[in-house]
């Protein structure tokens, strides 16, 4: 596994639920980050040219290479636009997230 | 040049897939925790990372969530570089081979706040590489200005009038204070040029002691920026001659980026909310502080 992902998690009910001094497990996440955005990147494979820029500059590192094309975590992308800005070849669009 | 040159150099297509900052809550398009993400990648699996109360503590380490899927801990404010110094002598203490430690903190922390602790680790010559990324404020508690704020810089703590316009005080050199202390590796670096970034953290991991990198990463939130422009923006000072990328190795300082001509500082200022109040002449006058640095950085630095 190359990232983590979603786990369930139930809240302690007692004190001694909860983890003894500042240790937790690493890379565990309870929550998704997919609320906050309001545009969801999307990418035009025919035009993408695999330059992987929009990999390289995602600050939460939500796009990812799958089997020679660019994926993105929709669970955990916030969608700033970073990427679709920095794409050379305009091949990724910001559209808006329907509810 | 260095032996890092006959390593392979890491690029986008053969960095690891792993992340090892995934899933933390920083706001959208931040650009410190670009840097902490890039450079955990190059560093791998086996690092021990120290943050200190700031931005990347606050939202990589939420109970019940741990966004670091590597070795990562809290530290006091001023003791990031204390901290980073025993990880990595109790390591070596216990025997742990193959691994290493890693400070980031933030401008405040860093030239402010951590300095004492960081220049006694440079002292010690510990094997720690500490990140610094500058986002040019305390932007964690609310945006106020720390040493590491550039002239002008409208904060919470430096707001803007009719009298005083922002920030009344100049950067911090904070490069050249690390390599005075005569450190084996320091570098400046940029977001808005990653994979320069990429191949500093890379070199600087190989140093057998402390190494620094100042990397310039943007902040949306205090710099009143549109989200997806952090990247551009963290270019686009480089570019104008705000921010510089260098290297201090061996006893010599060397450019790394050395632009034959700098682009608009008005059109980088005028892009971001912090420094919208600005007037022609403090423009002019930040310019002309620029071209005095550039001047002797030029003059002393740049042997090629």
């Amino acid at each position: 596994m190359s990232r983590p992902v979603k786990q369930n998690f139930i809240r302690p009910t007692h004190i001694e639920g909860f983890p003894v001094g500042p240790q937790f497990t690493a890379g565990h996440l309870a929550d998704t980050n997919a609320g906050w955005r309001t545009f969801r990147p999307v990418v035009n494979h025919d035009t993408c040219i695999y330059c992987l820029r929009c990999y390289l500059v995602c600050p939460d590192g939500t796009i990812f290479k799958d089997n020679g094309k660019i994926a993105v975590d929709y669970d955990y992308c916030k969608g700033c636009g970073v990427c679709a800005h920095e794409c050379p070849k305009n091949a990724i669009e910001m559209v808006k997230e329907q509810l | 040049m260095s032996s890092a040159n006959t390593l392979t150099r890491i690029t986008p297509k053969n960095i690891t897939d792993q992340e090892f900052f995934y899933g933390h809550k920083a706001c959208a398009g931040c650009g410190g925790s670009l840097a902490v993400r890039l450079a955990l990648k190059v560093l791998g699996e086996r690092t021990y990372a120290a943050f200190p109360a700031g931005c990347m503590a606050a939202v990589g380490f939420i109970y019940p969530q741990m966004a670091f899927t590597n070795n990562a801990i809290i530290t006091t404010f001023p003791g990031v570089a204390s901290m980073a110094s025993g990880i990595a002598v109790g390591a070596k203490a216990l025997g742990i081979q193959n691994f290493k430690t890693v400070a980031f903190a933030g401008d405040g922390g860093t030239a402010d706040i951590g300095l004492q602790a960081l220049s006694g680790m440079i002292d010690r010559g510990d094997d720690v590489l500490y990140i610094c990324y500058d986002n040019e404020a305390y932007m964690n508690t609310g945006i106020q200005k720390s040493g590491l704020t550039p002239f002008g810089t409208q904060t919470t703590t430096t707001p803007a009038g009719k009298n005083i316009h922002g920030s009344k005080t100049q950067k911090k050199n904070l490069f050249e204070i690390i390599a005075a202390h005569d450190i084996p590796y320091a570098a400046t670096a940029s977001i808005g040029y990653p994979q320069d970034y990429i191949d500093k953290v890379q070199k600087a991991a190989q140093v057998k002691g402390p190494a620094f990198i100042h990397v310039y990463a943007s902040c949306p939130t205090g710099w009143g920026t549109p989200t997806e422009t952090s990247v551009e923006i963290a270019k686009e000072a480089v570019d104008c001659g705000l921010f510089f990328l260098a290297e201090y190795e061996n006893g010599d300082y060397r450019l790394t980026r050395n632009p034959k001509q700098f682009a608009s500082v008005a059109d980088y200022l005028k892009k971001q909310g912090r420094f919208k109040h600005l007037s022609d002449a403090d423009i002019a006058s930040i310019e002309a502080h620029r071209d005095h640095k550039w001047e002797r950085m030029r003059r002393m630095w740049n042997h090629q």
